[in-house]
């Protein structure tokens, strides 16, 4: 397994990218076959971070509306979550604060709720869907629940699936224990060009040259450049969001709400926006809407300090779901790219990376997430 | 700790600090006031619970949070303090309604 390990930029797996998605699959490479020489190549620190962005929820109701696999795919992503929280704390002392309450996706109309209702019933509705728990509940039952919501709510979806974790924290603690597994972290190292010659690689980077017998790309949005180097189409594009956060209060949110959560520490976390944009910008508009559906969701938000907003660009395909490929052209290049980071972050360690130190994505689980679902002509 | 200065001039208003009875002089921030009558504290940190009181007096640390008429989280050093107001010490957190 070790045979290109011996010189001192030489290593048998090289992820390139040090967000959630890369250290994930570098944590599980190493945990696999501690004996697998694992490096990240990352860029520094004003790399564009959709994970250090992110809005940390661990989420499955509504996703994999015209893909069951994905659905299913979620939902297990989500089962895996309490396992790998407490091997992460068990490694590293970080407590990432997993927590699976259930959450909601709030209605603000009756129309709002109809819609939700028939998109998860469309959702649940696909053949070979795993089919899950989730309930549409009317006012009073959310009340009970959640009883800050105030009287512009008319109902909502819950899923007891669904929960949150501190993202930052999660984002360390990965890091930690990925090093503490042995893996060499390679920060300002961005991939300029890979070449795949004779049966390995040679990744250029402006602090010199790497050889891997393995690449897996998990650049994010800079798949889109990387992928076509080792013969791999990754058809991304940046997508825009913009978050809003609270200073500190007492609990008052039970549940996390798709575009509401309050952390661990009690800061209270704002995030309604999808844009089509590829400047990471803060605006005005966006934030005063996306404040304002939260106050007419939970009154009392109106009452709090705003400390922080920023914005974050998503890793998005054409039809919003994951990209898992194997090059076939240069045998041992991967892609992992997707804007679930933390949902699929125990996916990624506990199920790709071994499928990816095995030297194959089994069909059965991956095939289905393969970009050559985007190569069937437009006509058909 | 703190002693006025001779010739500092004003009239009296009268506030509360957690419904006790006190007198600040006209101009004061609420910060001032607290630090005259001899509160060396006014909160405590939300994540230790570590006891805090004004510091900087100019809208920066942050370290002089108190409740004001029901408002938490309010900037002490900011807020002059008016005849009646209820001043409260905040423990940890704000809370949501208040």
């Amino acid at each position: 397994m070790s045979g290109t390990s011996q010189m001192a930029n030489s290593f048998d797996v090289v992820v390139i990218g040090g967000g959630l998605v890369g250290a994930s699959i570098a944590y599980g490479l190493a945990k696999t076959d501690p004996r697998t020489t694992v490096a990240v190549l990352d860029e520094g620190d004003i790399a564009l971070r959709a994970s250090r962005g992110n809005f940390a929820l661990v989420w499955v109701q509504s996703k994999g509306v015209g893909m069951p696999e994905y659905a299913g795919w979620t939902v297990r992503g989500a089962g895996l979550w309490p396992a790998f929280a407490a091997q992460l704390k068990a490694e590293t002392g970080l407590d990432v604060c997993l927590q699976q309450p259930g959450g909601f996706h709030l209605a603000l109309s009756d129309t709002e709720l109809e819609r939700r209702a028939n998109l998860l019933q469309r959702l649940h509705n696909q053949p070979r869907m795993q089919r899950y728990d989730y309930e549409i509940m009317d006012h009073s039952r959310v009340k009970a629940m959640m009883p800050e919501i105030g009287p512009e709510v008319v109902g909502a979806s819950f899923c007891p699936l669904d929960g949150h974790v501190n993202s930052l924290r999660l984002f360390r603690a990965l890091h930690t224990a990925m090093v503490g597994a042995g893996v060499r972290y390679l920060p300002n190292h961005p991939a300029e060009s890979i070449a795949y010659e004779g049966g390995a690689f040679r990744i250029t980077t402006p602090k010199g040259e790497i050889r891997a017998g393995k690449v897996v790309l998990a650049a994010g949005n800079g798949n889109a450049r990387l992928g076509p180097m080792v013969g791999l189409d990754v058809p991304v594009r940046p997508q825009r969001g913009q978050v809003v956060v609270t200073e500190r209060t007492q609990p008052f949110l039970p549940h996390p709400v798709v575009t509401i959560r309050q952390s661990d520490e009690g800061t209270v976390m704002l995030g309604d926006s999808v844009e089509e944009a590829v400047e990471p910008k803060v605006g005005l508009p966006i934030v005063s809407a996306i404040a304002e559906r939260a106050v007419r969701m939970f009154p009392r938000i109106g009452g709090l300090n705003v400390v922080r907003t920023w914005a974050a660009l998503r890793v998005m395909t054409k039809d919003g779901f994951p990209i898992y490929d194997q090059s076939l052209s240069c045998p041992g290049a991967f892609v992992a790219t997707c804007h679930s980071g933390v949902t699929l972050a125990a996916t990624h360690a506990f199920v790709v990376a071994p499928a990816i130190a095995a030297g194959r994505l089994p069909a059965e689980d991956f095939e289905v997430f393969s970009a050559r679902r985007f190569h069937v002509s437009a006509a058909a | 700790m703190f002693r006025r200065l001779p010739e500092a001039q004003g009239e009296s208003i009268p506030f509360t600090v957690d419904g006790v009875p006190q007198l600040a002089r006209a101009g004061d921030s609420v910060a001032a006031a607290l630090l005259a009558a001899g509160i060396d504290h006014c909160r405590t940190t939300p994540v230790t619970g570590a006891p805090r009181g004004p510091y900087c007096m100019m809208g920066v640390c942050f370290d002089c949070l108190v409740v004001v008429d029901g408002v938490g989280n309010r900037q002490g050093c900011l807020v002059k303090v008016t005849e009646g107001m209820r001043v409260e010490t905040q423990r940890g957190k704000r809370e949501i309604g208040r």
